[in-house]
């Protein structure tokens, strides 16, 4: 479904992503981790354009996102993404924030559009919310209703940019709920995070980098149970043993 | 100061409103013209497109670096001669304001687009809206709810550049006032009265961009 081939990219002189290589299969769900700076949100933020790439490819659903003519915003419409700041549009009600893309990419009607938003936002117990405005709503249900305005783009792949990392500690159980019930309805799914319980829990594979480069691209159990290079190990150690 | 005869003010009133209307029109459709012309200015500059963001400065920098009347004059003797005949000094006047005003705007509407966060047009690109649909659903609507207070200051400044219009003949409240005064011979009285209604109406106005500040901050 996303294969990232060779990719390179540098902000001037500095490399932030070195010859990265992987993929994520239809229904699969990657955990990219690795420490801050190291390229982690940059790759994520190229798989669907966000960020240009200045070499290798990467491809989403036979469609090649590093392509000069590819037709980004098509594309992005069918690829979900959730970000650390949940980035709701704060001049919008939540309901707005859900309509606004289905409405005006997808075409759909209002009543349709409406629909589908109260159905999103019930299934993350902010129907009561639906009025409101981001700025009246705690981090964990800006970033609830942040996933719901993903999915009622009917993704064909959800991208998930630290989504817990801004959240208070009592709010991130609540946001990694609905992820984990969206990874287990067969979502496939790409998550930048520190989260490693949810990693651990619904994650196929685990990617780590470390400088810009993917170091280890293994499945889960063999990650967290024999992790292979030093980087890796030295970065378990340190967030695990707490 | 006791010899100050305001009869001639009510006298002259139904003049005097005509005056004020024409400045107050001209200052209302200056602001509108200026803001949307200002935010395609703002728009090209911000492009990322070289030439675009080139004529943009270039503009930006060429009239803010005349004096407006000379702008006033410009339009006042260029316009007819590009249209081929005389549109009156009320809509060359209008022209230039906008022109001129759009200079100012831009720069403000920009840096209210600036001031809105880049992760802002990442949520908007991310769910498949295109550049304009971004602009117009997402980026504008936050950038003039940041910049209203400035915006209306702008506004005041203008309605007070409004009164050098005299140069192309146009009976603005200022011409007006002044017509009354030289006629009647009461400079006193004229002067006075016109500056408490420009006094008047730019405080209206402060305060009334002190309340939106506070309303924001709150």
């Amino acid at each position: 479904m996303i294969s990232i081939e060779n990719v390179s990219k540098w902000y001037g002189d500095f490399q932030v992503l070195a010859n990265c290589t992987s993929k994520v299969d239809k229904g699969e769900v990657v955990v990219v981790c690795g420490p801050s700076g190291s390229g982690k949100s940059t790759l994520i933020k190229c798989v669907n354009g966000l960020e240009p790439v200045q070499r290798g490819t990467i491809t989403v659903e036979g469609t090649e996102v590093t392509a000069k003519r590819t037709n980004l915003t098509k594309l992005r419409s069918r690829i979900g993404m959730v970000f650390q700041h949940f980035e709701l549009y704060p001049h919008m009600s939540v309901r707005e924030n859900l309509c606004l893309g289905q409405q005006k990419v997808l075409g759909r009607s209002r009543d349709e559009a409406n629909a589908k938003a109260e159905a999103l936002i019930d299934r993350v117990d902010m129907l009561a919310h639906i009025e409101k405005f981001p700025g009246q709503l705690s981090g964990g249900q800006q970033q609830r209703v942040a996933i719901s305005r993903a999915l009622a783009m009917d993704p064909i792949a959800m991208l998930f940019d630290e989504p817990t990392s801004a959240l208070d500690p009592e709010m991130i159980n609540e946001v990694l709920d609905v992820m984990v019930e969206l990874a287990q309805d067969g979502m496939t799914m790409m998550v930048v995070t520190h989260e490693m319980g949810f990693a651990r829990k619904v994650a196929d594979r685990v990617v780590f980098m470390d400088a810009g480069a993917i170091v280890e691209d293994r499945e889960t159990e063999a990650f967290f149970g024999n992790p292979e290079s030093d980087r890796a190990k030295e970065f378990l150690s340190k967030i695990l043993n707490h | 100061m006791d010899n100050l005869d305001l009869s001639v003010i009510i006298d002259n009133l139904p003049f005097l409103w005509q005056g004020l209307q024409i400045s107050l029109s001209l200052t209302a459709l200056a602001v509108v013209g200026g803001i949307a012309l200002g935010t395609f200015l703002a728009l090209m500059r911000l492009s990322g497109f070289g030439p675009l963001s080139w004529v943009a400065a270039g503009y930006v920098n060429l009239i803010r670096s005349v004096p407006l009347i000379l702008v006033i004059f410009w339009f006042y003797f260029m316009v007819p001669l590009a249209l081929g005949r005389p549109i009156g000094s009320f809509y060359s006047a209008l022209i230039a304001f906008v022109m001129f005003e759009a200079a100012y705007y831009s720069e403000i509407i920009r840096a209210g687009i600036q001031s809105v966060r880049k992760g802002q047009v990442h949520a908007g690109k991310a769910i498949g809206l295109s550049y304009w649909q971004i602009q117009r659903y997402v980026v504008l609507p936050q950038a003039f709810r940041n910049m209203i207070p400035i915006l209306v200051t702008q506004a005041i400044v203008l309605f007070q550049d409004t009164s050098l219009v005299f140069v192309v003949s146009l009976r603005d409240f200022m011409t007006a006032s002044s017509i009354v005064a030289r006629t009647e011979g009461r400079l006193a009285e004229m002067y006075l009265f016109a500056a408490l209604v420009y006094f008047t109406i730019c405080f209206a106005g402060s305060i009334f961009v002190r309340r939106l500040q506070r309303a924001k901050t709150a």
